[in-house]
């Protein structure tokens, strides 16, 4: 005689298979937003599931700032070989090219913000009505306020203070033309979640997310990578440390942490012992205190 | 972390007048849950405010707007995990124009926190709180009498308000319902037993969470696997693969099983159920799986594979408790979408039989209008049938929203009666 419930993680997952299935059954042309980061992954492992035998019904999409970790990049297109699926790249360099956005000035200017730009016209060049992300809730104060099904309008904006109510398993996926959505699977997911399940499925991810040797560089209470991109100040200097991500994003502004932590099972084991958020090393949140809900409004991930 | 821990998902509804960020701040952060960059943030944010100490209700401020006018605007979700269990919190605002949210974050809850304040007992939002608990039929109740400190932690003031508490909640069809004293404050009975309160022997608020028992809060007996889309993949290996694809809503199917699909009426038996390259003999509510049966029939996304011998209804007149979710009041006789597990159908709402005084919780039958926040008794009529049964024996095939075409706004949640 078994046991007629589930535990916490396989709850988590089956939340995510339906939501993705959801998608699939309400609209016509999503897409998986991928950045090569372990949620972006995690996500694309549960569509795998999703729709088994079936390939997965979705192409990835990847924003480019050209702010590459050179192992990110590596691993996407394995990636995309391994699943037979399609990719879609928007680029953050035409964008600039074109003259749709300009660099950012100063000190600590990044591409972050520049990002949001060629997402939304790579959303609308390719017709997309549903972008699935893998944000998370437990995140970032405005991402907890995210529904599953997150409505944007016809400017790729987020209305936070009149979001649709969201009730039971009940998605209301229906827009307008123009209009589209974002889709969050794993919104009930926390960072630990991710990583039990990345140990119990035994997911690949990026070699960065292990502790390894690298050059870098102390600012803002984290260590920056060193690369062709980072602007050394008078006082800073490049040392070599082993260190590792707990998250990805540009290389200009991932954090990383000091760290012997080279498998998932001691990856696991240090995060449950972390004391810090795991966006606490991101330079884009630090900004101000409402830098996420800022950002999210006007279209970002 | 135990293999076999489960989730539970609990709401909590109160205004910041109740001490309800308090309390969430407070198990935030006797659990251990809070990170120090944080709590740093928050310390900062107290002495710019001018507060003395930390003050924990800031955990939980989220948009702008809310941070500024010092209210929760919207449903925000949080997360804290002990070595018992994961919990997911909905945290709702309290207010009456906030009904609708309060009705969202109940919808999926397997417990409600409902929080009085000692000093002033059993107030209509209370009774409000309670009515909304019952009506979304969340099994477990748990009422937390507040700011027992202000009441030198009293037993005489603690009876009092469950007395008053049991006084209108006889009337409402509530299964499991506990009382505890707290200090969220002070932090007695949250997530340490309080030395101040000798006379109560009930378990702290944590304990409690973590120890209920919340495996039979999903239907395991009517069997009902809502199709959400089918899975063709037509590549080697897989040619005549078929599998219908879903989350089991409620009960258990095992292969060999004799099934029904609704609403056609076709009959078949379970040949494989999948859950990615594994093939299970049995899977139960609520895990996603794909089915495949021994015949081809013509099933596609909104059908429901049920047992033969335990069918819901198929109905084209429901009779549903409504929330009205939107600004714009509803239109007689308007044509809405009705979207019922992966099913969708136009309907019309026939006729409101009466509105409920969410503050009396007694009847209005000559006011027929369905406003923002209002809850009613309707009669609704589909174009074709849904396969429904009451919500009280079933959250997931007794739930409905309605959208408005026009807009394609959610405009109302339902509860088939």
């Amino acid at each position: 005689m078994s046991k007629y419930y589930l535990n916490y993680l396989d709850e988590l997952e089956s939340e995510a298979i339906y939501v993705l299935r959801e998608v699939w059954a309400q609209f016509e042309n999503p897409v998986i937003l991928f950045s090569g980061g372990k949620d972006s992954i995690v996500v694309t492992h549960l569509a795998r599931k999703a729709f088994y035998p079936s390939k997965i019904p979705f192409s990835l999409m990847h924003v480019d700032t050209g702010h590459n970790f050179p192992e990110t990049i590596k691993f996407r297109d394995d990636l995309i070989n391994e699943l037979g699926v399609n990719l879609i790249v928007g680029s953050v360099q035409e964008s600039i090219d074109q003259g749709r956005v300009a660099e950012e000035k100063g000190k600590n200017a990044t591409r972050n913000a520049l990002q949001i730009t060629t997402l939304l016209d790579a959303i609308e060049d390719n017709k997309v009505d549903c972008a699935i992300g893998g944000g998370r809730r437990d995140e970032e104060k405005a991402r907890a306020k995210e529904r599953f099904f997150s409505h944007r309008d016809d400017f790729g904006q987020w209305d936070p203070k009149n979001q649709r109510p969201e009730l039971w398993n009940l998605f209301n996926g229906k827009h307008f033309e123009g209009e589209h959505f974002r889709a969050f699977p794993i919104s009930n997911w926390t960072e630990m979640d991710v990583w039990n399940y990345i140990k119990r499925e035994n997911i690949q991810i990026p070699s960065l997310y292990f502790a390894h040797e690298r050059e870098v560089v102390w600012r803002n209470n984290s260590w920056i990578p060193n690369s062709d991109y980072l602007i050394l100040e008078e006082h800073e200097a490049v040392v070599t440390k082993k260190i590792r991500f707990r998250t990805l994003g540009d290389i200009t502004i991932t954090g990383g942490i000091e760290s012997d932590a080279d498998t998932v099972e001691k990856i696991a084991q240090e995060v449950a012992a972390m004391r810090q958020t795991e966006r606490g090393n991101r330079s884009d949140d630090k900004r101000s205190e409402t830098a996420m809900e800022d950002r999210k409004k006007q279209g970002y991930f | 972390m135990l293999d076999n821990n489960q989730l539970l998902r609990f709401t909590t509804a109160g205004s910041v007048d109740d001490g309800k960020s308090t309390l969430i701040g407070r198990l935030l952060y006797d659990s251990k849950s809070i990170f120090e960059d944080q709590l740093q943030a928050i310390e900062n944010t107290s002495k710019k405010k001018g507060h003395e100490g930390v003050d924990l209700a800031l955990f939980t401020d989220g948009l702008r707007d809310e941070r500024e006018q010092g209210i929760t605007i919207d449903v925000a979700y949080r997360y804290f995990t002990t070595p018992k269990r994961k919990f997911i919190i909905a945290d709702t605002p309290g207010h009456i124009q906030y009904t609708r949210n309060m009705v969202t974050g109940a919808s999926t809850a397997n417990a409600a926190i409902i929080l009085v304040d000692a000093r002033h007992g059993v107030i209509e939002q209370t009774r409000r709180h309670a009515f909304i608990a019952s009506l979304l039929q969340i099994p477990h109740i748990i009422v937390c009498i507040n700011k027992m400190d202000l009441v030198d932690h009293s037993e005489e003031a603690y009876n009092q308000v469950i007395e008053q508490f049991e006084e209108f909640s006889s009337k409402l069809l509530v299964r499991d319902i506990r009382f505890i004293p707290i200090s969220a404050l002070n932090g007695d009975n949250v997530v340490n037993r309080s030395t101040n309160m000798d006379w109560y022997q009930g378990a702290p608020l944590l304990h409690t969470l973590e120890t209920m028992h919340i495996s039979s809060d999903i239907n395991k007996v009517d069997a009902r696997f809502p199709v959400q889309t089918v899975l063709r993949p037509q590549r080697e290996g897989f040619i005549d693969y078929r599998g219908y694809a879903g989350r089991i809503a409620s009960g258990v199917f095992r292969v060999g099983d004799e099934i029904t699909v609704m609403p056609s009426g076709f009959t078949s038996k379970i040949k494989t159920i999948d859950a990615f390259n594994e093939s299970l003999d049995e899977a139960f509510a609520t895990m996603s799986v794909s089915i495949t049966l021994e015949d081809d029939i013509d099933i596609s996304r909104g059908d429901m594979i049920v047992r033969s011998n335990n069918t819901p209804d198929a109905s084209q007149d429901l009779e549903v408790m409504l929330c009205w979710l939107n600004d714009a009041p509803a239109k007689p006789r308007a044509k809405y979408t009705i979207r019922h597990t992966s099913n969708e159908q136009k309907a019309m709402i026939k006729e409101v039989i009466y509105k409920i005084d969410i503050n009396t919780l007694g009847r209005i039958s000559d006011d027929k209008t369905l406003g923002m926040n209002d809850i009613s008794k309707v009669k609704i009529r589909t174009t074709k049938p849904l396969m429904v049964d009451s919500y009280r024996e079933n959250r997931t095939t007794g739930s409905i929203i309605l959208v408005d075409d026009a807009t394609n706004e959610t405009v109302a949640a339902g509860m088939v009666v």
